[in-house]
């Protein structure tokens, strides 16, 4: 089976569902200009030279337009994937995301649908405040829209295509640190994993979350950069004889949560990490869901690993201190035995 | 195509009345919220829609009466949306300031001040894509032409040669706020030089003039040349919303405009002109009259929508759908 990262995997989604759906295509800043970057983390590289400049659209620096070409577009027939180079520019285009795409459906009574893909890149990588925010929590607390975060390649595949074919306004949410992106627009201290991606047609279901692995004393929900930081906290913890559950949620809206109940019944303890920062995150999310649905089973008091409420800082050691990493995990673990 | 005097007559009309009677409507307290009435700008929505097809897309505002019903939407379906039944053109979910209906081609109005006109640039983009033929309509107001969203659709739009009109109907107060106290130039077409798009101001109570220079506009759109921005000068002859005594313009001023109301001045065209038989409009006044009484009694007696309905159409059936599910 083929082995590829993150923007490889995601590239051959876009680029299947292009050319098994007419309807399909992109749009976004810098994503198909000869001899550009490919978006701004090479996702989309050399898609233009197989499918034209009529459906890998390149827009002027039109955040607000870009949301809307795709809204309307999307109600009169299209599948858009669009995207923002960094999910931080989301917020250019907050009316049309909450107000508009999240709402037309339901404001017209169900008459329409809005089938739209917004892919946006997250996480700190040492561009200060404004290029580093984690920000699927502002989006799962919209109704109307769905939130997924792969966090491997054949996710990353599997749930592009099923967004594309999903008929409701679907964020993507991609961590920079986890692309693989190469060249000049490879990240410092990338992650980067390499994954098994089929070459044939497959969906990973939105709304489904996956157990990455399995463990007795604790369940961690964890997504994105976080469920590798989690993986890697769990296996210190196994050398201490602590069986960690580890969860990838992979989809926030909604939200698996029966699998996230299960487990919990089982280990008697939950830890949820992410990335944004701590206050109403959609770890809190998890926890009340858990404190509503799951009290009895807990052994301990439920914990949350995140960003410190500030903004994201530059200076590397700042930075550091403000991504939760391995060494947090472990010590949350360790505080609820 | 020629134009048909009598049907832009009588969409005007529809549109009056239909106004006039749901502010009676309001004040006897059965139409449970705001309304934003259109009063004054009939020739806008009249001379606009009629040089559209059914299948071309309108994106309308806050005050979408007079646009939904000069594009076809059914007067009972806004009717029954105005009074909140299951019936409505929106089932009872969005009220006066989202009717609409996609089965005519309009969206679910757009509220947000500016907020329609990237997605109208996104209808007009499938059009483009799908070479269909179609064109979409953004109408707004002049407070729109200073929003963000507003500028980076005009760009994009001239940008692509999108198949779309530009409708700004400039009724000179943005809400309470004066023109002059918004822009610092005479008039918002001008704004068009500055995107590459033609731009051209009409009397916006000459709904000939106002349906001219929309046909041209959707013929060079059709034709693949791209947008056209058309600012109508007009007049709100109510206020911006039930609750606004108006009380930031003068009686002068208003007495002044109503002598340029859109209505009474073709009717005389009509008359003294075309020598229209007045019977024949009288006929007309008499159909909308009924049509409206049909429109009250269908809205009167449809059920309200159920408490359960508040769930349903937050996504769609056909995907996974559905918040922790």
């Amino acid at each position: 089976m083929p082995k590829m990262s993150i923007a490889e995997a995601i590239r051959q989604g876009i680029r299947e569902e292009m050319r098994r759906d007419a309807r399909v295509f992109c749009l976004g800043e810098d994503i198909g200009i000869q001899g550009g970057f490919g978006g701004a983390f090479t996702v989309t590289l050399g898609l233009s030279e197989e499918f034209g400049h009529e459906r890998i659209l390149d827009t002027p620096i039109s955040e607000a337009a870009i949301a809307g070409l795709a809204i309307g577009s999307a109600v009169c027939g299209m599948r858009p994937i669009a995207d923002v180079q960094y999910g931080d520019f989301l917020f250019e285009m907050m009316d049309q995301l909450a107000n508009q795409a999240a709402k037309l459906r339901y404001m017209s009574g169900g008459t329409l649908s809005v089938p739209m893909v917004m892919r946006a890149p997250v996480g700190a990588t040492g561009r200060g405040s404004q290029h580093a925010q984690s920000l699927e929590a502002f989006f799962t607390h919209v109704p109307g829209l769905k939130v997924v975060c792969p966090a491997t390649a054949y996710d990353a595949k599997g749930l592009l295509k099923a967004a594309v074919r999903d008929d409701d306004p679907v964020l993507i949410f991609e961590h920079k640190l986890l692309y693989g992106s190469k060249g000049a627009r490879s990240e410092k201290g990338a992650l980067s994993p390499i994954g098994e991606v089929p070459d044939e047609d497959y969906i990973v279901p939105i709304g489904v979350g996956a157990v990455r692995r399995t463990g007795k004393d604790v369940t961690i929900v964890a997504n994105l950069l976080m469920l590798y930081r989690s993986l890697a906290a769990a296996e210190t913890l196994a050398q201490k004889g602590i069986e960690a559950e580890v969860i990838d949620p992979r989809t926030l809206v909604p939200l698996d949560k029966n699998l996230i109940l299960d487990s919990v019944r089982k280990t008697g303890r939950l830890l949820i990490v992410e990335e944004d920062n701590l206050t109403n995150g959609w770890v809190a999310e998890v926890a009340a869901l858990m404190a509503d649905e799951g009290f009895a089973w807990l052994d301990a008091p439920i914990k949350r690993v995140a960003a410190p409420d500030v903004p994201p800082p530059f200076a590397p050691p700042l930075e550091r201190a403000y991504v939760p990493d391995e060494q947090r995990i472990v010590d949350a673990v360790l505080s609820m035995l | 195509m020629g134009t048909n005097e009598i049907a832009l007559y009588q969409t005007m009309v529809l549109i009056r009345r239909f106004e006039e009677t749901v502010n009676e409507l309001y004040m006897q307290g059965r139409i449970p919220s705001t309304l934003h009435l259109y009063i004054g700008q009939e020739a806008v929505a009249a001379g606009v829609c009629s040089a559209l097809n059914l299948d071309d897309y309108v994106l309308t505002t806050h005050r979408p009466h007079g646009h939904a019903l000069a594009k076809g939407v059914e007067a009972k379906a806004i009717m029954a949306e105005l009074f909140g039944k299951a019936t409505g053109t929106c089932k009872g979910k969005g009220g006066s300031m989202h009717v609409g209906d996609i089965r005519v081609g309009v969206f679910p109005a757009i509220a947000i001040v500016g907020g329609n006109v990237p997605i109208a640039a996104g209808a007009a983009l499938s059009a483009k894509m799908m070479k269909n033929g179609r064109v979409a309509v953004s109408f707004f107001g002049d407070g729109a032409a200073n929003e963000g969203d507003w500028h980076e659709a005009m760009n994009v739009a001239a940008l692509w040669k999108l198949p779309m009109l530009f409708v700004c109907e400039n009724n000179l107060y943005a809400a309470s706020t004066p023109y002059k106290a918004a822009f610092n130039i005479e008039t918002i077409a001008r704004r068009a030089d500055a995107y590459g798009m033609p731009g051209v101001v009409v009397d916006g109570n000459d709904v000939l003039a106002v349906h001219r220079v929309a046909q041209q506009a959707v013929e060079r759109a059709r034709a693949g040349e791209g947008p056209t921005l058309i600012e109508c000068r007009t007049y709100r002859q109510c206020g911006h919303s039930r609750s606004d005594p108006r009380t930031y313009r003068t009686q002068i001023e208003e007495a002044e405009w109503k002598t340029k109301d859109p209505i009474v001045n073709f009717r005389k065209y009509l008359l003294e002109e075309l020598h229209v038989d007045e019977n024949s409009l009288r006929q007309v006044d008499e159909k909308v009259e009924a049509d409206l009484r049909e429109a009250i009694a269908y809205a009167d007696a449809s059920p309200l929508p159920a408490a359960d309905d508040l769930y349903s159409d937050v996504y769609t059936p056909t995907s996974e759908g559905g918040r922790h599910a």
